[in-house]
């Protein structure tokens, strides 16, 4: 039983880090941003398993039942999920203008377009 | 033991067994889905993958009884960034580059990282147990309250609107600050605004076409169920918004980008926006000038509930307006530069 | 509406951004986000009068008293940094209207003054709220208006500085996030005094160790703590001068309140430092910062990325005394907190009335300055002094009590490092100094007027406040050692 209440935390961590090991090794812009939705969305998965309890059911009142899984990180979740989206929009703005400066959304193309610039700068 | 018990016990270790199973199954999914869009380097399939990682995400929401959460994840991770992503890469081309960046340090990171995390899982409570410090504070007395303080069903509603109400309103800010900034950059100013517009790419799909002009109506009025149904069962403003925009978006795919500006004042929706946080921020004012704090519900009517229940629907559309006007705004804008964005690749200069 | 102080510092910029959007007409934008600004720094004084009156102000959310809503809890600390932060930002803004019109293109103008105010709204929103969760999301306010802020620089390269900082901002707002899950996780609440009160219940579990780690470097990511600063030069160097100006002088230090706040308040000096090897890190990490950057700064050609690495090191310095974990040297954090602030603001200022006027911030454009724009290049130039410690400036006064921090623990090899830090510092103000004043100018270069009065005299009020405060220190060495008591007093 001891394998299966951690289970669940393990696989959250592994899918953090495979979202995480996306952003950073990743070279272009777009998936970069994909990487960090994956991410995003793990640390989520995280926050709604702490708050599960047990033959609880959904947090809205009703006679029947007594037991209510715990509805605090489901607020903060919702909140995060809506951060998480500005952020994704932001973020693609941003890319789509990259591309549109530099021709590319490759970040070891756009810095080795900077250092081009800042030599002839020179 | 009495028979009786024993057989709703069975019944329980069974349905019990059923959950923990598709539980495993779920995060199984989520695994494959995570580390395949680690080694894929198609992007449109990389952006499948991503709302396919966000829909599975929402059904473990589901299962871990989050249901207005898994709603939102839907709607937001599945639906809108989806589509802001797709729509990104007509702009940034289909295939990413196969050269990774130093990454082993990158995995080096990533080790660490995931290492310390689970450290930290060692003396965590265990999941599901109802004696967990997050089970025994502050959540019990929402529960157990929020039925006499506000009177709705819905404890998310009553936390998300009343509760915490504040990181609500800070929530609607963060969806207003993004739109001010993919406006910054990338709305066009006003000579460059005379592009001429090529047909949408779907208009001549007769059958989507007429589909979705069957569809767009009852996905209107199932934001509207959703925005004002939110006390009782899952939704609210944020979902309803998000489905609103979505009806406008569908329009926008295939009638056109120009199409749909004529149809909605973009000068409107831009006041509409900003106007959604303008009244959930005065419904804090008022409750400070009827002598309450701010957010204070309770301030606003002699009665309490019907101060919360009121406060609650005002904000939630105040929520909806903003969220709604938000997607549609920056979906359009992303929409427009498209045109301009590969009539522009061939050049490299391309600043403001 | 005295009772109200703590909460109208929030909604005044805040409620002011949307109001921008709707009036869309940039000089009437220009002079009402000014206002709004004007009220935000009045109201940070009367909380400070009422806090010093009344000790400290707890004002709940939606009147739901604390943990079960959200409270703001404002204490010496936090009075203190909000007049920081609303009269830095509001001095900058006089600069604004002139400086915008030169690097941004009209249309846009507007979508920055409100991206301004949203970023103002976000840092005010983080140092008075008292909830773990409402730092986050305040957070990520500031954090999305000053992407914004700085892609709209008029260098393509802003925009790759932008989103490399959105991704490690991003990437530090989710530790952030995973940290105070798992702080959550363990006491069952958000309030950061409930917090404080919960934790040494479960301080010894592995769990709250990671949530603490995953804390710290968040925060460090967001405050660019040697090495995870990559995202600061580029972004500092391209963004508008404005908004250089606001994110150098304002987001680090807010940042680096929130670091204190955490280690302080929340877990408790206890905790944080007999627990965990915190002396070790931070006080290495602040030194490498202190000596790598500056030796980085000495190489730039652009002058806005030299002090922009300047500015990692200067952080080193507040690191470093937090490090100690002695009075004198978070004594030492908080003025130098503050003095950095007026040294960065004054500088870069400046050298936006050289965009202003000369278009370009490379070394080489430099040359002749001195005779040209007097007044611009003095300013510099003192910011400067005031950088390396030179005495009767106010960078003096920090580093003499850092240095007195070191020496009262028996640490003089460090001491000496921090003296060859400032060693360092001369060499990359020389070098400004010796292209301004000893090189003749270009011979293209037709001759610059001296930088608009609406940038100069902003630029000059923080020159003077700069040799105010390095010869009168009794408001800030007497308000830096109350708060550094103050934080003793919580961990005790």
């Amino acid at each position: 039983m001891n394998f299966l209440e951690q289970y669940n935390y393990w696989i959250v961590i592994l899918l953090m880090m495979s979202g995480f090991y996306i952003v950073i090794a990743h070279g272009n812009l777009v998936k970069k941003l994909m990487g960090l939705t994956i991410f995003q969305t793990s640390v989520f998965i995280l926050y709604i398993s702490v708050s599960k309890v047990i033959g609880g059911t959904a947090p809205i009142l009703n006679d029947q039942y007594t037991v209510y899984s715990n509805p605090l990180p489901h607020v903060l979740i919702l909140t995060a999920i809506v951060v998480g989206v500005a952020t994704t929009a932001l973020g693609l703005a941003l890319a789509v203008r990259i591309k549109e400066a530099y021709g590319t959304v490759e970040e070891d193309v756009i810095q080795e377009k900077d250092l081009q610039q800042e030599g002839s700068a020179e | 033991m009495d028979a009786n018990l024993a057989r709703s016990n069975q019944k329980k270790i069974r349905s019990r067994a059923i959950e923990i199973l598709i539980n495993v199954i779920l995060l199984a999914f989520l695994a494959i889905t995570a580390l395949s869009l680690a080694f894929t380097k198609d992007l449109f399939a990389s952006v499948m993958l991503t709302g396919i990682y966000s829909l599975l995400s929402a059904a473990f929401f589901v299962l871990m009884d989050a249901v207005d959460v898994a709603f939102t994840e839907a709607a937001v991770g599945a639906g809108i960034s989806t589509i802001l992503m797709v729509t990104t890469l007509t702009m940034t081309g289909r295939y990413e580059n196969r050269k990774l960046h130093h990454p082993l340090i990158a995995l080096c990171v990533v080790a660490v990282t995931g290492v310390m995390l689970i450290i930290g899982t060692m003396d965590m409570p265990a999941f599901g147990s109802d004696v967990a410090p997050a089970q025994v504070h502050v959540a019990p007395y929402y529960i157990m309250q929020s039925g006499e303080d506000i009177d709705i069903p819905n404890i998310v509603t009553s936390v998300l609107a009343s509760y915490r109400g504040f990181d609500t309103f800070g929530e609607v800010v963060v969806v207003f600050t993004a739109v001010v900034g993919v406006l910054a950059l990338l709305e066009f100013s006003r000579k460059e605004s005379d592009i001429t517009e090529k047909p949408a790419p779907m208009f001549q799909h007769k059958i989507l076409r007429i589909v979705s002009k069957i569809l767009i109506p009852p996905i209107m009025l199932f934001a509207l169920y959703v925005q004002f149904h939110g006390e009782y069962g899952p939704g609210g403003g944020f979902q309803a918004g998000v489905i609103f925009a979505s009806a406008i978006i569908l329009y926008a795919m295939l009638f056109g980008v120009e199409q749909t500006r004529k149809a909605v004042s973009m000068p409107v929706v831009k006041v509409f926006a900003a106007l959604g946080v303008l009244i959930y921020g005065s419904v804090g004012i008022v409750s400070m000038l009827n002598g309450g704090n701010y957010l204070d519900y309770n301030a606003l009517f002699e009665n309490d509930i019907t101060g919360q229940h009121v406060g609650i629907i005002i904000i939630e559309l105040g929520v909806g307006i903003t969220v709604a006007t938000a997607m549609i705004l920056i979906f359009l804008t992303f929409a427009r530069r498209i045109g301009k964005s590969n009539s522009n690749s061939g050049t490299k200069e391309g600043t403001a | 509406m005295i009772q109200h102080l703590p909460i109208l510092q929030v909604i005044i910029p805040l409620l002011a951004a949307p109001i921008c959007f709707i009036l869309k007409e940039a000089r009437l934008v220009r002079w009402f986000v000014l206002i709004a600004n004007v009220m935000a720094f009045v109201v940070s004084i009367m909380l400070l009068q009422q806090v010093n009156l009344n000790g400290t102000l707890v004002y709940s959310l939606g009147g739901w008293d604390a943990p079960v809503g959200i409270e703001y809890r404002i204490d010496k600390l936090n009075a203190y940094l909000l007049i920081l932060v609303t009269s830095i930002s509001t001095i900058t803004l006089m600069a604004a209207g002139k400086s915008l019109t030169k690097e941004i293109s009209e249309s846009k103008i507007t979508y920055f003054y409100i991206a301004y105010m949203l970023c103002l709204t976000g840092l005010l929103g983080i140092v008075t709220t008292g909830d773990a969760f409402n730092v986050f999301v305040f957070l990520e306010i500031s954090s999305l208006a000053s992407y914004t802020m700085i892609a709209m620089g008029n260098d393509r390269r802003s925009l790759w500085a932008s989103y490399q900082y959105l991704i490690m901002g991003t990437i530090g707002a989710t530790f952030i996030l995973i940290g105070i899950g798992l702080m959550y996780m363990m006491t069952g609440t958000l309030n950061m005094y409930d917090l404080a009160e919960r934790l040494p219940e479960v301080e010894h579990t592995k769990t709250v160790f990671t949530a603490f780690a995953f804390f710290l470097v968040g925060v460090c990511l967001k405050l660019a703590l040697f090495p995870l600063h990559l995202w600061l030069p580029n972004a500092y160097a391209y963004a508008p001068s404005i908004a250089t100006v606001f994110l150098a002088a304002t987001a680090t230090k807010v940042a680096i309140y929130v670091l204190l706040r955490f280690i302080f308040s929340v877990y408790g000096f206890e905790f944080s430092f007999s627990h965990l090897p915190l002396t070790e890190i931070l006080v290495s990490l602040g030194l490498l910062g202190i000596i790598a950057a500056s030796i980085v700064a000495i190489y730039q050609t652009n002058v806005k990325r030299l002090f922009a690495y300047s500015s990692v090191s200067q952080i080193g310095y507040m690191i470093l005394g937090i490090g100690i974990g002695t009075k004198t040297g978070l004594t030492a954090t908080m003025l130098h907190l503050f003095n950095h602030a007026l040294m960065k603001s004054a500088i870069f200022l400046a050298l936006a009335g050289v965009v202003y006027r000369v278009g370009s911030v490379n070394i080489k454009a430099f040359a002749g300055l001195g005779r040209q724009m007097p007044w611009t290049m003095a300013a510099i130039v003192i910011g400067g002094l005031s950088l390396i410690g030179v005495p009767l400036t106010v960078g003096f006064v920090s580093k003499w009590y850092l240095v007195l921090a070191l020496l009262e623990s028996n640490w003089w090899p460090i001491a000496v490092l921090v003296l060859i830090g400032s060693l360092l510092a001369i060499a990359y103000i020389w070098r400004i100094v010796e292209v301004a004043y000893f090189k003749p100018a270009l011979q293209n270069n037709q001759s610059y007027k001296e930088a608009p009065l609406a940038i100069l005299i902003p630029a000059w009020i923080f020159v003077l406040a700069n040799i105010y405060f390095g010869i009168d220190t009794s408001f800030t060495a007497g308000v830096s050692e109350a708060t550094a008591e103050l934080l003793f007093g919580v961990a005790e």
